[in-house]
């Protein structure tokens, strides 16, 4: 049995959850006040994911660089290797808000989407 | 001279929303004058998402935020000129700018909107003492490097104040490959939201140390390594307690302060909390068609309600300018009872006929508290709150058949309340 | 080539003494350390031109005061710096300080210093209402004034420069070799070679002297710490207002600026490190909780920032301005601190002597003698700023929104003679990022209009030369 201490971001209460675990199973949720607390310990043991928003070079724009964001959130751990990928990428201007810059990074299912015109 | 219905001042988030309800009210001749390139203000910078939960009831960033209101400004065909700083405005609503096309500006308004924005607390304003090096920067200054202009601004990074924009710089510049030491905090407890305590330190492993600060600086030319303390219950560094901690770049997110250098000159009357205009629930200030909304009234923690807010000083100045104002208004001021540190409005015209909505900060975290408003002795609601902080703001409605019993001399109060 | 003269130090003296001899067919080289003139004591003291009371009778530090504050006025206008004759008050708290004070006027009276009176608490209160309880009297000085230290120094350099000075940045004299009645100077990587060496080299006149085996000065850095206060508390007092001076200085000062803003300071501590310009939170406590009780409303509240500076004490309490008694063709100036900068044109005016006697001084029909005044959008009317943007559009396009500073003012710093190469020399010049800011906004456009005009990488910019490095490389 393992305990993990988290901070619930579901609201900005910020109610300080103690989660058990038998091995991957999630035995107890404790330190929440409300339903989605218990949803939020129970989605951040099993797959937590994480919104990933950074900039993409960008030749011939007003500015060098050029705002993005993954259409839905990538897995937490893998935040630093998509990084990776998204730096080794140039794009040219025009870019528009929505542009897809990178379809499906890494497998995860998310998509590189500007997020500004440039 | 030019000649404006409504001339705005500022084109981030609260000048376009008010330019928009502006025209949405019928004022056909409008101009937003900007200070930057584009339009958008410092959501351009912000890159993160996070914004638009409550207006759009969707996650955007900053800029995809802006770029809704960009839009509708363009759709409307809101006149708007970018790289031209307004330099005066004068009691009768002359607004003065400049820039590089037009060359001197002179606008008279009938209506003029204030959406300047705010600035951020440099360090001269905290006397951190040490050095003069390189490197030392506010979280903004090193976002718009990073965001913008592609550069990263250091590699070794502390971060002094755990305000929004700093626990924002944390994720930003460490996912830019930066190595964050850590975030101080003078305060016994943070004052960003806890989503970005989680996503921007507890995710990336960095150290938030409460009750700190950073009381030297070391290095000749760039930045070497800063000394922090800890700080005992009234903000002074406690004595044994100095630690050295080396970085290249100490990034400041200590606060942010209403640019109203144009406000102070016309002669508006200013709030000392606030630091921003006395307004009135239309957020008109003390000087009959000028208005005030955004950061530059006061500092907001949602660009949300920064809109909502623009709204009111857009359709304000739209009556304002229609003629549709109550006529001969009564102010009744809004006082700050226990807890609370300001109010927006500040006064109230009781001859207003719909409800009034207060917003206002608390001074300090209270659990398991009620909010209580009282109009002319009377108790009109008490709401109960698991938890009230510095860092976000609240509300209070003041019904419109209560305004409609009260008098010139009656007071209204917003006040916190044990349970 | 082989200069005439080379003038090592491009801090107010150095400068105002190359200004001097830039109106002779001489050829002259100013070799500064750093990447820009006035980096030292020039660049951080109190911007004060005294009347000349504090100086013992019959030193180099009374005369040059005296002939200083004389002449300043003029050079003031003739390189368009901010100036302004204010007037000083020092305070007594106390009836012995009143003594102080009668002591004062009566040395000032031998220095020869005119329009001096001693005040009662009620007279001095009539013309600065904002004093503290304490103050029971006061020194007037009618001749005190206030000039902007780095702005005259940049432009004497200017001047100079426009005269054929040649400046050299980043030349730190690390040799100097004599033979053949030829010096040669070495840096690191260059080599100069002059007939005449004159040392205005501020807190290492020592060090440098002491290259040609001139052992006679020894120079210990005071430091001083200051806080500059926004405009909203400029208007405060309009005096300069000291306290009762110590054997370590002059004491903390509550001074209006000529930009407007409120100054106090400075703190007085001997430190071994000429090097170390940091602030200690000791001493800005000191400064803070002192100038209360000269100006009561002058609260580091108030503050946009601190900042130190070393004064160049020497030993034997006086300026030293002569040739070295080891070699005749090396003159040294140095031990300048207070009043260096009111004595600066008067210095100047005393080397150009000490030269004269030393080597043909032979007029230039083309010398320039005055520096044309920078075009300055906060102070300009608006039909001066209409049509100079009609002209340069540059001038329409504000960058220092606290203080007002367009990009063509930028251009002009770093265009001028003696141009901005840094992010502080630009403040310097046009107070670009000097606002409630403290360049918040303006900091990444300056460096911008910097790499621009100068032709580099934004990352290849310093805040102020050396390694004081910006930003590093592309985040991709």
């Amino acid at each position: 049995m393992t305990e993990r201490n988290m901070t619930c971001v579901a609201c900005p209460l910020g109610c300080q959850l103690t989660v058990t675990l038998d091995g991957d199973e999630i035995i107890s949720v404790v330190g929440n006040t409300c339903k989605r607390g218990d949803a939020y310990a129970r989605s951040e043991i099993s797959c937590p994911t994480r919104s990933l928003t950074t900039t993409v070079k960008c030749e011939g724009g007003l500015h060098p660089v050029v705002p993005v964001k993954s259409s839905v959130p990538v897995p937490k751990d893998k935040l630093l290797e998509c990084m990776k990928v998204i730096n080794s990428v140039t794009v040219k201007a025009p870019v528009f808000v929505g542009q897809v810059i990178i379809h499906n990074i890494l497998g995860t299912d998310a998509h590189i989407v500007a997020t500004n015109n440039n | 001279m030019l000649k404006f219905d409504l001339v705005v001042v500022g084109g981030g988030p609260a000048g376009m929303a008010a330019a928009l309800r502006a025209r949405d009210c019928g004022i056909k001749d409008i101009i937003i004058l900007e200070r930057a390139e584009t339009l958008g203000g410092i959501l351009e910078q912000c890159i993160h998402t996070g914004f638009g939960l409550h207006y759009f009831g969707e996650e955007l960033s900053g800029p995809e935020y802006a770029a809704r209101f960009i839009e509708l400004v363009e759709e409307q065909k809101i006149e708007y000129k970018t790289d031209t700083m307004v330099t005066d405005i004068s009691e009768d609503k002359i607004v003065t700018a400049v820039n590089k096309e037009d060359g001197l500006l002179k606008i008279q308004a009938k209506a003029v909107i204030l959406a300047m924005g705010c600035r951020e607390r440099p360090r001269g304003a905290l006397s951190i003492a040490g050095t003069r090096g390189s490197g030392i920067m506010t979280a903004g200054t090193a976002q718009k490097y990073v965001n913008m202009d592609g550069y990263m601004p250091g590699k070794k990074i502390v971060i002094l104040g755990s305000g929004d924009i700093g626990l924002i710089m944390a994720r930003r510049m460490t996912l830019e490959g930066a190595e964050v030491k850590m975030v101080c905090e003078l305060m016994p407890y943070s004052g960003g939201l806890t989503r970005n305590i989680v996503q921007c330190l507890d995710d990336f492993g960095i150290p938030l140390y409460l009750s700190t600060t950073v009381i030297a600086t070391h290095g000749t030319t760039r930045l070497e390594g800063v000394t922090i303390a800890q700080v005992d219950d009234k903000l002074q560094p406690i004595p044994g307690t100095e630690k050295y901690v080396e970085c290249d770049t100490l990034m400041l997110s200590v606060g942010l302060i209403p640019e109203n250098e144009l406000t102070k000159n016309i002669g508006i009357s200013m709030d000392r909390i606030t630091n921003g205009a006395v307004v009135n629930e239309m957020r008109q200030t003390d000087h009959e068609g000028i208005f005030a909304c955004g950061n530059v009234l006061h500092v907001h923690d949602l660009v949300d309600y920064v809109t909502i807010e623009a709204q009111t000083a857009g359709e304000g100045a739209a009556k304002y300018i229609l003629g549709q104002q109550v006529k001969d208004p009564v102010y009744v001021n809004v006082t700050t009872g226990n807890g609370v540190r300001y109010t927006v409005p500040q006064m109230v015209n009781i001859k207003s006929k719909d409800d009034i909505k207060i917003y206002f900060r608390v001074g300090q975290i209270y659990k398991n508290s009620k909010v209580v408003l009282t109009c002319a002795g009377k108790v009109v609601s008490a709401k109960k709150k698991v938890k009230l902080a510095p860092g976000e703001m609240e509300n209070v409605i003041i019904p419109d058949e209560i305004l409609a019993t009260l008098k010139e001399t009656d007071e209204i109060k917003v006040e916190v309340a044990e349970v | 080539m082989i200069y005439d003269i080379v003038v090592i130090g491009a801090g107010v003296t150095g400068c105002m003494i190359a200004r001097a001899l830039s109106k002779y067919k001489l050829n002259i080289a100013l070799l500064e350390r750093t990447n820009d003139v006035a980096m030292g004591a020039s660049k951080a003291n109190s911007g004060i031109v005294h009347a000349g009371f504090d100086a013992k009778p019959g030193t180099l530090k009374a005369k040059m005061n005296l002939r200083g504050n004389e002449l300043m006025e003029d050079v003031c206008r003739e390189l368009n710096v901010p100036y302004k004759r204010n007037g000083s008050l020092v305070l007594a708290f106390a009836e012995e300080e009143m003594a102080t004070l009668h002591e004062l006027y009566d040395r000032g009276i031998s220095n020869g210093v005119a329009g001096m009176s001693v005040l009662n608490r009620e007279e001095l209160l009539t013309v600065e209402p904002n004093i503290g309880d304490d103050a029971v009297g006061a020194l007037r000085a009618e001749t005190a004034g206030i000039v902007c230290p780095y702005s005259l120094t940049i432009a004497a350099a200017e001047n100079a420069v426009a005269n054929g000075v040649e400046l050299f940045r980043n030349f730190e004299v690390r040799a100097i070799d004599f033979a053949n009645d030829i010096f040669t100077l070495s840096s690191a990587d260059r080599k100069i070679e002059t007939k005449y060496v004159i040392n205005a080299a501020g807190l290492f006149a020592d060090e440098i002297a002491a290259m040609i085996g001139d052992n006679s000065l020894h120079i210990t850095a005071r430091r001083g710490e200051y806080y500059i206060l926004d405009k909203s508390v400029g208007n405060l007092v309009t005096h300069t207002i000291f306290q009762c001076p110590s054997k370590m200085g002059k004491g903390i000062l509550v001074a209006p600026t000529t930009h407007g803003n409120l100054l106090i300071g400075p703190s007085a501590i001997d430190i071994d490190d000429k090097d170390d310009v940091s602030t200690t939170a000791e001493g800005l406590k000191e400064v803070s909780t002192l100038a209360l009780k000269s100006v009561p409303g002058a609260s580091t509240r108030f503050a946009i920032t601190s900042f130190s500076g070393n004064r160049a004490h020497e030993d034997k309490n006086d300026f030293t301005i002569e040739p070295s008694s080891v070699n005749g063709h090396f003159i040294n100036v140095a031990g300048i601190e207070s009043p260096g900068l009111t004595g600066s044109p008067a210095i100047a005016e005393y080397v150009e002597n000490i030269m004269r006697n030393l080597i043909a001084l032979q007029p230039k029909e083309n010398y320039i003698a005055t520096r044309e005044k920078p075009f300055r959008y906060h102070l300009a009317t608006d039909d001066e700023r209409r049509a100079v943007i009609t002209k340069n559009p540059s001038y329409g396009r504000i960058i220092c929104r606290c203080e007002s500073i367009t990009e063509g003012e930028i251009m002009d710093a770093i265009h001028a003679p003696a141009g901005a190469r840094d992010v502080d020399g630009v403040k310097r010049r046009t107070r670009a990022g000097m606002g409630r800011c403290q360049g918040g906004f303006c900091g990444s456009k300056v460096v911008e209009i910097l790499a621009r005009e100068l032709g580099i990488e934004e990352n290849a910019v310093t805040k102020f030369g050396a390694s004081s490095d910006i930003l590093y490389e592309r985040t991709k």
